[in-house]
């Protein structure tokens, strides 16, 4: 059974985002998306002051199985990618939540993750998918 | 729900992820399709193939039939009960029906043909087979495991006991003894050294079990499809099908043109093919930059409009970049480039093969 993190909001596209302290959004893949990939062995992330829109193409997971392409759950601008998954991509596995983030982007809209699934919303359409 | 083979429950209760295989329930992995592909490489780890189909050829007619119904010639296995060859079998317009590994039995001969073309095969082999004295006989009852890497033979020895050692270590490559409904051959689809046996399906969870409890890791599809892409093995419905010539699928060596009258089906469609000259060829690319080459990219050889398309590609866990097997005009040299995801990728042409015995080739 994976895990589905209450503080969240998620894409259903299996994205899922967090609204930090500091007003960014850190993006990453949920732990029902890592496992359906299986293990990770590259990640293509968005480049840092790259503008995206919500739903827009930003980035790409490949795991020895399959590519899978990561959308933007909400705009804005990206003010990080996390460096460390280039060496280590299989960290997107072990901990999808955490270390594994993708992105973060500073929203041009904050309301737009009020559109994004909630916890239980997400967790009744990945069961269902 | 698919079939399932004398294992399903096995694989369930070792926490296999179960996805359907040509009608057959098989597990993907049990948990890191990685972690099986380096135990396999470094130490030993087995796979269920019972899902492929077991047919025994018998009758006086079975090696005229054979030597007409396959592009390689089992008269190489004449005087050696035991040996295996590997071969296509081709139809009339040189495409390859399947790809199959024919055994010399004592009397007869054992064929073991892929899953996914079951009916296709039988069929054919049915229909070719009425003009010969020749029986052909499907063994459902018998499962069959492939126990594969450098500790893979010591490991069976270790489970099979003082009665089978002796035989089992004297097996040369690629040949096989039977006793009783036991069947133990020195092959594999890995590139490792192992073996494949089969047993009857009531002995099958019994000796899967035995052979875990020994250290022999269960691995799935996931790495079966990584370690014969590293090995450069082909898999039928990838890098060649009905529609593909073997000459153009890294099969050349599988044919053999001596003696000319021997008229196996295929025969003149190959030999019109090399007299106009075959247009591709079947290469290896290694990508060294970062991304993972897939099957159905396109690959650009030359400033030519005709391209390549890449029939496998995945990352390559052993050598740490990703790699593939791609259908290519054979005027390409020793650069190419593959189109992912709009971007033109330089990468190495090399021959098909990547990883052998558990070291690197490229």
């Amino acid at each position: 059974m994976s895990e589905i993190r209450n503080e969240l909001k998620y894409a259903s596209s299996h994205e899922w985002a967090r609204l930090e302290e500091d007003g960014t959004v850190t993006v990453g893949i949920s732990d029902h998306a890592q496992d359906a990939l299986g293990d990770v062995v590259y990640v293509e992330t968005p480049e840092v002051g790259q503008t995206l829109s919500a739903g827009e193409e930003a980035g790409v997971v490949e795991s020895v199985k399959a590519a899978s392409d990561i959308y933007a759950p909400i705009s804005g601008e990206v003010v990080a990618i996390n460096e460390a998954l280039e060496d280590e991509p299989e960290t997107v596995n072990s901990s999808p939540y955490d270390d594994g983030w993708f992105f973060k982007v500073k929203p041009s809209d904050e309301g737009e993750l009020d559109k994004l699934l909630d916890a239980d919303a997400y967790k009744a359409e990945s069961e269902e998918g | 729900m698919g079939n399932k083979t004398a294992l399903y429950d096995a694989h369930v209760a070792m926490g296999g992820k179960m996805v359907d295989f040509g009608g057959w329930d098989m597990p993907l992995h049990y948990g890191s399709q990685l972690e099986e592909h380096h135990k396999v490489r470094q130490g030993a780890g087995m796979f269920d193939v019972s899902h492929m189909t077991v047919v025994d050829v018998d009758g006086a007619g079975a090696r005229d039939y054979l030597r007409t119904l396959l592009a390689n010639d089992v008269a190489k296995l004449d005087g050696n009960p035991g040996k295996a060859l590997y071969t296509g079998m081709l139809n009339p317009a040189g495409g390859v029906v399947d790809d199959l590994i024919v055994y010399l039995r004592d009397p007869g001969y054992r064929v073991v043909v892929n899953c996914a073309t079951r009916e296709k095969d039988l069929a054919w082999m049915n229909a070719q087979a009425k003009a010969f004295d020749v029986t052909l006989t499907e063994r459902p009852h018998l499962a069959m495991v492939a126990i594969q890497g450098p500790q893979a033979i010591e490991k069976v020895n270790e489970v099979m006991g003082i009665d089978w050692t002796a035989a089992i270590s004297a097996l040369k490559v690629f040949n096989s003894f039977a006793r009783g409904d036991w069947f133990i051959a020195r092959t594999g689809y890995t590139g490792e050294d192992g073996l494949e046996i089969m047993l009857n399906n009531e002995d099958a969870p019994g000796f899967w079990q035995a052979l875990a409890d020994a250290g022999v890791a269960p691995c799935g599809l996931g790495a079966r499809d990584t370690l014969r892409l590293e090995a450069g093995m082909n898999l039928y419905g990838n890098e060649m099908d009905d529609d593909t010539s073997p000459l153009q699928a890294n099969m050349a060596w599988t044919i053999v043109w001596e003696p000319e009258d021997r008229q196996f089906i295929g025969r003149e469609a190959l030999v019109q093919e090399k007299a106009a000259g075959v247009e591709n060829k079947l290469v290896g690319l290694v990508l060294d930059g970062r991304g993972v080459l897939r099957a159905g990219q396109k690959v650009v050889v030359d400033d030519s409009n005709r391209r390549g398309i890449i029939t496998s590609g995945t990352f390559s866990p052993t050598l740490g970049f990703s790699i593939a097997m791609a259908r290519v005009p054979v005027s390409v040299g020793d650069t190419a480039q593959v189109e992912i995801r709009n971007k033109l990728v330089p990468v190495r042409v090399v021959k098909p093969s990547f990883v052998r015995n558990g070291k690197p080739l490229v």
